[in-house]
């Protein structure tokens, strides 16, 4: 047998077992793996949190510092998101260019953090007009075995709840990150949760062979209210709007449950 | 002599290594120098692409360093800086001579190299991590390389600069060895120093690099010896 033979039987196997709500892993079908966090582990960063959620193995860091607002918004600090689908973390990740997965998976962590308004932004003015604090978020991908923004807006959150300020001097504009002090304005806990669909069964915390056979994802990211503050769409396939309804509802009581873990 | 961390002159920073860290990667490790902390995976060998910079009779070794975005105390812009261009290059250069690549003809041998967190002496734990990462994936190899840079600060000959000791010193030199053959395969220096002086720099390098020799092969038989 060759290769795509066997990842064939594979794929059929892990959509058969889904079809009758089992997983090859023996989970339920909305159950998470065993989620380890480490805080603070990078004395250089502002904030960070490593998130492993069985083999995905995430760092989320947070880097601060200081430059001009947007017009619009003069006396607000800017939220900036980035991850790095580094080629270490799996075979498929190249090197070069962020890939449109590295762009979507950095954007739906920011829309959340940004529409659920976790982070007090005009705290972060320093001169209205002139000076803002910018907030770096950088999601660096370990080790990639499925799940990477609900990894990695767990992360971000964890890492920007426990981040504090460095200290500013105006006259030297410098920074001195030995010194830091205040916490970073953050009072809310939004958390990602995305809902796959494989064999038309709505799944939880797929590894990435079963992500690679999922028809479509939906990422719903809710807010200490329960409100819903992101969704995204992703994959070939189509939800039914009662499927969204469910899968809105899964995210709601998962978030409960990951919220928990965000201090 | 009393250096910033407490440490003796010729004492290196606490070190720790584990192999086998990321469980996607043929071969992978960690090496923490203090608050340096290096990751390097190894994927292959495996198909070279693009095909036209396949070697006929040999691997092509390549070696990508970064640093990641929050290691270090002002953020870093993902992608290549001429600087990361550079430490590619000598990395590439410190462990094509352990490997043997002619066993891998047209193939690629993949290393990446992380910094997740920096304070002096990046490219020596990543080397170390590197080669711990290629035995780990069982590539054949003539040795492990190790490495570790040394200078002079004052009067006195210092292990493994950390922290503010890489301003404060008259040269910084960093050193990749293969203590069984007992070759060398980076060198660099930056500084002024006498040639006796880059003579004892040396000989301190060396000595670091014996040490990191034991502990890399420590940590491959915690991973692979039950």
């Amino acid at each position: 047998m060759n290769v795509e033979t066997m990842m064939n039987v594979q794929a059929d196997y892990i959509v058969s077992q889904a079809k009758a709500g089992k997983r090859v892993d023996g989970r339920k079908l909305d159950e998470f793996r065993k989620i380890e966090i480490e805080k603070n582990l990078i004395p250089n960063a502002e904030g960070s949190c490593r998130v492993r959620m069985g083999k995905t193995d995430i760092i989320a860091g947070i880097k601060m510092s200081v430059g001009t607002p947007f017009s619009d918004k003069p006396n607000e600090g800017i939220l900036i998101s980035n991850a790095e689908l580094a080629p270490m973390a799996a075979a498929r990740f190249e090197p070069g260019r962020p890939s449109e997965d590295a762009v979507e998976t950095a954007r739906v962590i920011d829309r959340g953090i940004r529409e659920s308004k976790a982070m007090d932004t005009e705290k972060l003015c320093i001169e209205k007009g002139e000076k803002v604090w910018i907030v770096n978020v950088d999601v660096q991908v370990m080790n990639h075995d499925g799940n990477l923004i609900d990894a990695g807006a767990l992360g971000a959150a964890i890492a920007l709840a426990n981040a504090k300020i460095p200290a500013y001097d105006p006259e030297t504009e410098t920074i001195d990150i030995k010194n830091r002090k205040e916490k970073l304005p953050v009072k809310l806990k939004p958390i990602a949760v995305t809902i796959h669909k494989i064999g038309g069964k709505l799944v939880l915390d797929p590894t990435l062979e079963e992500e690679d056979v999922a028809d479509v994802r939906l990422t719903v990211t809710t807010s200490d209210s329960g409100n819903v503050c992101a969704l995204q769409k992703s994959g070939q396939g189509s939800f039914t709007a009662e499927e969204i309804e469910e899968a809105i509802a899964m995210s709601v009581a998962r978030g409960k449950e990951l919220r928990k873990l965000v201090e | 002599m009393k250096r910033e961390d407490g440490r003796k002159a010729d004492e290196m920073r606490s070190t720790t290594m584990t192999v086998g860290v990321i469980p996607n990667a043929n071969g992978s490790a960690m090496v923490k120098m203090g608050n340096t902390v290096a990751v390097a995976a190894v994927y292959g060998p495996r198909e070279m692409h693009p095909k036209h910079k396949q070697i006929s009779d040999r691997a092509n070794l390549n070696t990508i360093y970064a640093m990641v975005p929050f290691s270090c105390t002002d953020r870093i812009r993902p992608g290549y800086s001429r600087r990361s261009q550079e430490i590619c290059k000598v990395t590439r250069q410190a462990l094509e001579s352990a490997v043997f690549l002619e066993d891998f003809p047209k193939a690629a041998i993949d290393v990446y190299i992380n910094i997740i967190s920096a304070n002096a002496g990046t490219r020596a734990a990543g080397i170390n991590a590197a080669s711990l990462a290629l035995a780990d994936a069982g590539i054949p190899m003539r040795d492990l390389v190790a490495s570790i840079a040394a200078g002079k600060i004052g009067d006195e000959y210092v292990l493994d600069l950390a922290g503010k000791e890489e301003e404060e010193t008259f040269c910084d030199l960093p050193l990749a060895y293969m203590p069984k053959s007992k070759k060398i395969t980076l060198l660099q220096m930056d500084g002024d120093l006498s040639p006796q002086d880059v003579k004892k720099v040396m000989e301190l390098a060396i000595k670091g690099c014996e040490q990191l020799y034991k502990m890399q092969k420590e940590a491959l038989k915690k991973r692979w010896i039950k």
